[in-house]
């Protein structure tokens, strides 16, 4: 008898540590995901609205009526701050859509410490090109690019954070690999940024070759792709070196600017942006001209929601088709009111292409209206106006040699 | 001899090599040959170090701090809502003020370092805002003294402070009206607290219930304890963070996911626990068995000795290791900084890495050094204090 | 009490009240909630892990790594070597860092320990300000610290600092000269085994010797016999190869280099640890009675012989149980090596499970490595412990 109480105690205790955990905790519910491979789909899931969704979708005989409403959408939205009620959208909502847009704001994972990319400010706010893309994102959802929640994820954890629904969207210059892509579950959407593996060194050293490399210490980032393209690529080569390896960007670019390693490698745009930004002499370093690896930064999304996938990649889209057609975050009214019949259907002014897709129908005028087209973005981030000084490389759309084709918003 | 001859005299005064600041110099520096050589050395040492300091407070150039101060405070915490953490830090002053004027002693010290604080925080270049408020912070202090100080009410303080903390941690989180502001948006010196008071507020009771178990009768339990408190104790700290930021997710629900700030909490809590639990058992096995025999005679059941007599005396004597304990938890909240959560630590290599502040790592960490220091001093202090009211080890 | 309490039988207890078999109930209650959140925590994890794709198997220990490691004690080729290889590296860099850094720390703490006793005021203020310092702030801010802005702001590797003997100094790190063994070296290693045997000869035969200048430096004796047969077949065989740091390229090559990351990693963990080691050898000697001091003294030992025969055996009596939590603490500080950079066991696993997302089972390596580090550590101080321990007769 003597101890009975204390066991009592502590069952109380470990119940109440379990409903603590669980109030501090917010369950979401499950999100289409979360049906993937083994766990049989509950009974709710949401897949019909998938379904019907095409059904809906090929009917775009929009009366005048609509139209009007339509037209008129915009321009009140553009002037008020709030995001008309999801109702009103032809798709329904359903997955991470439904949850991202019940919840009011969107949770977007980035890096936090990449300059160019997405790096914190004085104010507590984040700028960079991956920001941009949240708040595009944000833009089309709400209306309202303010409602966006970074989350700084480190390479370690930011698989991690998607798989466990933290995020709904990784935007955190991440490479499109298969193995990203199958293994670790994620779905990749357009690349924001098509980057290249490059080697960072003091201009001192004359190095052009990999090989002049020969015996040199060299940085990388641990848990990138392009520690495990250094090795590849050294070792077939039989080229000796030295690695030596970070957890984070900050830490890596210190050692190199006090001279711990002869080079660096990461992205390209990573190199360019880090010179720029955190080396003290940025015209002492090169980046050479010899390109490592392909490396597509994109967005991803946890894999098998569709509805979601969708919406990403047609912001993604509309930021690359509104520079094709020349539409920038000056003229998009005048776009709207008077442009081509493409701008129009794309804006929003005809068409419900922006509601078929369970946003409002101006879901696209709202991105390159507050946020701008990819030229736009570019130039505001990473591009020649910035101290970063980027070269748009194959980031140009491809009526100008470059990658971004966008398939026709129609 | 002539002390002999007068007797009655007063006694001569002692010589001044062995009184006033030479004798003192003598007796405490220059006692011996070597003792003299190693104050020659200690003096050059303390000579560099100083230079080195003057050094360092003459060329450093602090407007990385001014200009990021937000950001260590507070972090990504939204803008518009910082009156928030003003109102706690307003409050939390005027309840330090009452406390000294009623209970002297430890809330004396702790008030009167918040007041220099605050005032000299409101004498440095901050933002006018900024200083206003600090201002306004010191005036509830000094409100909170005169408050204690005319109504003497013991009571109330107490149940003040009791409520404070949930009422700061609602405000803070937002609840009903109020915008939510989930505790990953917390940052700074503010999520270093936050993490720092609940991983303490959490751990201590479990700690208490694993110790209890660990001296139980029932071999289950006492196996259970044993093997969790030994298998944690055995674990690196950045581990259990590591897991939790990772593997939580996965042993959880699908859908549910837990706020990574919580998650952190989680881990400090499952991990200082297992430390509390043995000094708490340490604190069991000093207490004698007449106690818990004498007790048993008294009529007490198990549990109510053990709530009664036991658990007061173990941990009264356990409060130094206790505390040394708490300020171990305090200054790991920093690893949390590779986990990717923006406590100080991290704030402050952001804010060393921002172009316009390049290169000025030496500020950061000094200064972010010097929070910690101070907090963990404070508290190393207040369990001196505590002891000695206390009586520990006295009686 | 009037009457006599009836005799106790088994119908009088209802079973519910009978205190055997509610221990027993107690108990099993006890485990099944155990098992049903075990339970329910593992399956979870099966689900999640079904969910990103993955099962729980230590197959994958057998890829090739394919990541490369700065600081490897034995040989490492990352296309071919094993993810478990690559692990054991890891191991064997957190204990090079563990040993050395428990055997500085043991020795810094012990300085500033006996500091703070001291009778000279400003060596007593210095200790205890020192104390004070590392104490009370974060590790990790010390790690930053003593890595970016004291070891990466030396000179860079051009610019090193000559010190006399071959020895160079730089933000690569400390090269200094070493040798490497050639054909003879095996030879060598024999003789010098051989000589060890000898050595401990010596030692017994001296043990009968009643001279005490003799009888009490016989480890001292043996040892310089050691080195004699050591030495003379070193110059006999020759079977080092001096080797002397030198710029070749881009970095020092020959010699040995102490790496900037690992300095650092160690340079921390001895000032922290050893902040620690300082106020746990003030308690142990404070807590030595001065009564056996003044006893000893005044039974006609020397100062040096009360120390080594009165007072450090019943310090130590108080020092080894908090001192071993300080060498359990450094071993598992050691994992913040990840801070900066230096390829410990932590930093290695991390990297694995990054690559290969087996995130479950590279956890718990990690866990049981650190287990039986503590383990070791424990029990080496244990038996230490028992050695000094008082015995009650």
């Amino acid at each position: 008898m003597k101890h009975y109480p204390i066991v009592l105690i502590a069952v109380v205790a470990l119940v109440a540590f379990g409903v603590g955990a669980c109030a501090g905790a917010t369950v979401s519910t499950p999100t289409t995901s979360a049906q993937a491979t083994a766990v049989p789909p509950p009974t709710t899931a949401p897949q019909p609205t998938a379904v019907t969704q095409p059904t809906t979708a090929p009917q775009p005989t929009a009366a005048p009526t609509q139209v009007a409403q339509a037209t008129a959408a915009p321009t009140a939205a553009a002037g008020g701050p709030t995001a008309p009620p999801p109702t009103s959208v032809a798709a329904v909502a359903a997955g991470r859509l439904k949850t991202v847009l019940d919840r009011g704001n969107l949770i977007c994972g980035i890096n936090g410490q990449l300059a160019g990319f997405s790096v914190l400010e004085s104010d507590g706010s984040y700028s960079g090109i991956d920001a941009e893309f949240c708040r595009a994102l944000a833009g089309a959802l709400f209306n309202d690019v303010s409602k966006v929640e970074y989350r700084p994820l480190t390479t370690q954890n930011r698989f991690a954070a998607l798989q466990s629904g933290e995020v709904d969207v990784l935007m955190r210059n991440t490479t499109f690999t298969t193995n990203r892509d199958t293994a670790v579950g994620l779905d990749f959407l357009p690349t924001t940024f098509f980057d290249g593996g490059g080697i960072l060194v003091e201009k001192s050293l004359n190095a052009t070759k990999l090989s002049d490399l020969a015996g040199a210490t060299i940085c990388v980032l641990a848990g990138t792709t392009n520690e495990q393209v250094l090795t590849d690529t050294f070792n077939s080569q039989n080229i000796q070196f030295t690695p030596l390896t970070f957890p984070e960007a900050n830490a890596l670019y210190k050692a190199l600017d006090e001279g711990r390693c002869d080079a660096a490698t990461s992205d390209k745009s990573q190199l360019a942006g880090q010179r720029a930004s955190v080396l003290k002499n940025p015209d002492d370093w090169v980046i050479m001209e010899e390109t490592l690896s392909k490396e597509p930064l994109s967005p991803a999304v946890l894999q098998n929601d569709a509805q979601w996938a969708d919406v990403v990649r047609w912001v993604v889209y509309a930021t690359w088709y509104a520079e094709e057609l020349g539409i920038t975050k000056a003229n998009v009214d005048d776009q709207l009111a008077n442009g081509s019949t493409n701008a129009k259907r794309f804006l929003g002014g005809t068409g419900s292409l922006g509601k078929d897709m369970g946003l409002s129908p101006d879901a696209f005028y709202r991105v390159i209206k507050l946020v701008g087209n990819y030229g736009e973005i570019f130039d505001k981030t990473l591009g020649p106006n910035t101290k970063f000084k980027v070269p748009r490389g194959l980031n140009t759309p491809y009526t100008q040699g470059g990658l971004q084709y966008s398939p026709p918003f129609r | 001899m002539a002390t002999q001859t007068q007797p009655r005299s007063e006694p001569l005064p002692p010589p001044v090599t062995e009184i006033g600041v030479i004798g003192w110099l003598r007796k405490n520096l220059f006692s011996t040959w070597y003792n003299a050589l190693l104050t020659l050395i200690a003096l050059y040492v303390v000579y560099a170090i100083v230079s080195g300091i003057w050094n360092l407070v003459t060329t450093a150039d602090w407007d990385v701090i001014t200009a990021n101060i937000r950001l260590f405070m507070v972090g990504p915490y939204p803008a518009d809502q910082t009156w928030r953490v003003q109102t706690s830090v307003a409050i939390f002053a005027f309840l330090v003020g009452a406390s000294w004027a009623i209970w002297q002693g430890v809330a004396r010290s702790a008030a009167i370092l918040l007041g220099a604080v605050l005032l000299t925080s409101a004498v440095l270049p901050f933002a006018a805002g900024e200083r206003v408020w600090f201002l306004a912070s010191f005036a509830m202090l000094a409100a909170g003294f005169a408050v204690g100080h005319f109504t003497q009410a013991r009571r109330v303080l107490v149940w003040a402070w009791l409520l404070s903390l949930p009422v700061i941690g609602i405000l803070l989180y937002g609840v009903g009206g109020i915008p939510r502001v989930q505790t990953d948006q917390w940052g700074g010196l503010l999520l270093t607290l936050t993490l720092a008071i609940v991983g303490i507020a959490a751990s201590f009771p479990l700690g208490v219930l694993l110790a209890v178990g660990r001296q139980s009768t029932y071999p289950v339990i006492r196996g259970f304890c044993i093997g969790y408190i030994e298998l944690i104790r055995g674990v690196p700290l950045i581990t259990v963070l590591f897991m939790m930021q990772i593997m939580l997710p996965l042993f959880l629900p699908e859908g549910m996911t837990v706020e990574r700030a919580v998650r952190a909490m989680v881990g400090f809590t499952i991990f200082t626990a297992a430390y509390v639990a043995e000094i708490v058992r340490g604190g069991l096995q000093a207490i004698p068995r007449g106690q818990s025999e004498a007790a048993r005679a008294l009529g007490l059941n198990g549990p109510l000795t053990l709530l009664l007599i036991i658990l007061p005396q173990a941990l009264r004597a356990t409060i130094p290791a206790m505390v040394g304990q708490f300020i171990s938890l305090f200054k790991d909240t920093s690893l949390v900084a590779i986990v990717g959560l923006l406590d100080l630590a991290r704030i402050a290599n952001a804010a060393a890495n921002q172009p316009e502040f390049l290169g000025h790592l030496t500020e950061v960490y000094v200064f972010i050094a010097a929070i910690y220091f101070v907090f963990a001093y404070a508290m190393s202090y207040g369990s001196r204090r505590l002891e000695k009211t206390l009586g520990v080890g006295e009686r | 009490m009037a009457s006599p309490p009836p005799p106790l039988s088994q119908s009088s207890v209802p079973f519910y009240r009978d205190v055997r078999v509610l221990r027993v109930l107690v108990q099993i209650a006890f485990v099944a909630l155990v098992l049903l959140v075990g339970w329910f925590l593992w399956n979870n994890v099966v689900r999640g892990m079904a969910r990103i794709g993955g099962a729980f198997s230590f197959a994958f220990l057998e890829n090739a790594a394919s990541f490369a490691l700065s600081e490897t004690s034995l040989p490492y080729d990352p296309a071919t070597d094993s993810y478990l290889y690559a692990f054991f590296i890891g191991v064997l860099n957190t204990l090079r860092v563990v040993i050395v850094g428990i055997i500085l720390a043991t020795l810094l703490g012990l300085v500033a320990g006996i500091a703070r006793l001291s009778s000279n005021w400003l060596i007593a203020k210095i200790a205890q300000v020192y104390v004070e310092i590392f104490r009370n702030t974060p590790l990790l801010i010390q790690l930053f610290f003593w890595y970016f802005v004291g070891i990466l702001k030396l000179p860079r590797v051009r610019d090193s600092i000559e010190i006399p003997g071959g020895i160079y100094l730089s933000n690569r790190g400390l090269a200094v000269p070493w040798f490497t063994p050639n054909e003879t070296f095996t030879a060598w290693l024999v003789i010098a085994g051989a000589g060890i045997l000898a050595a401990f000869g010596v030692y017994k035969l001296l043990g009968r010797v009643e001279k005490p200048f003799i009888y009490e430096w016989r480890g001292g004796w043996a040892f310089l016999v050691w080195l004699a047969i050591a030495l003379a077949a070193a110059v006999a065989l020759q079977p080092f190869t001096p080797s002397v740091p030198e710029i070749r390229g881009f970095n020092f090559g020959g010699g040995v280099t102490l790496s900037p990351e690992y300095a650092a990693l160690l340079l921390g963990l001895v000032v922290y640890t050893g902040a620690f080691i300082a106020e746990i050898v003030r308690a142990g000697i404070q807590a030595v009675p001065r009564g056996m001091v003044e006893a000893a003294r005044a039974l006609g030992l020397s100062y040096i012989q009360t120390l080594r025969l009165v007072v450090i055996p019943l310090a130590l009596r108080v020092i080894i149980p908090p001192l071993t939590n300080q060498y359990l603490n450094l071993s598992k500080n050691s994992s913040l090596a990840i801070a900066v950079g230096y390829a410990d066991l932590f930093y290695v696993s991390n990297t694995i499970f990054n690559q290969t997302g087996q995130t479950l089972q590279v956890i718990l390596m990690i866990m049981v490595a650190y287990l039986i580090i503590s383990l070791i550590i424990s029990t080496a101080m244990n038996g230490l412990n028992a050695r000094f321990k008082l015995v009650e007769r």
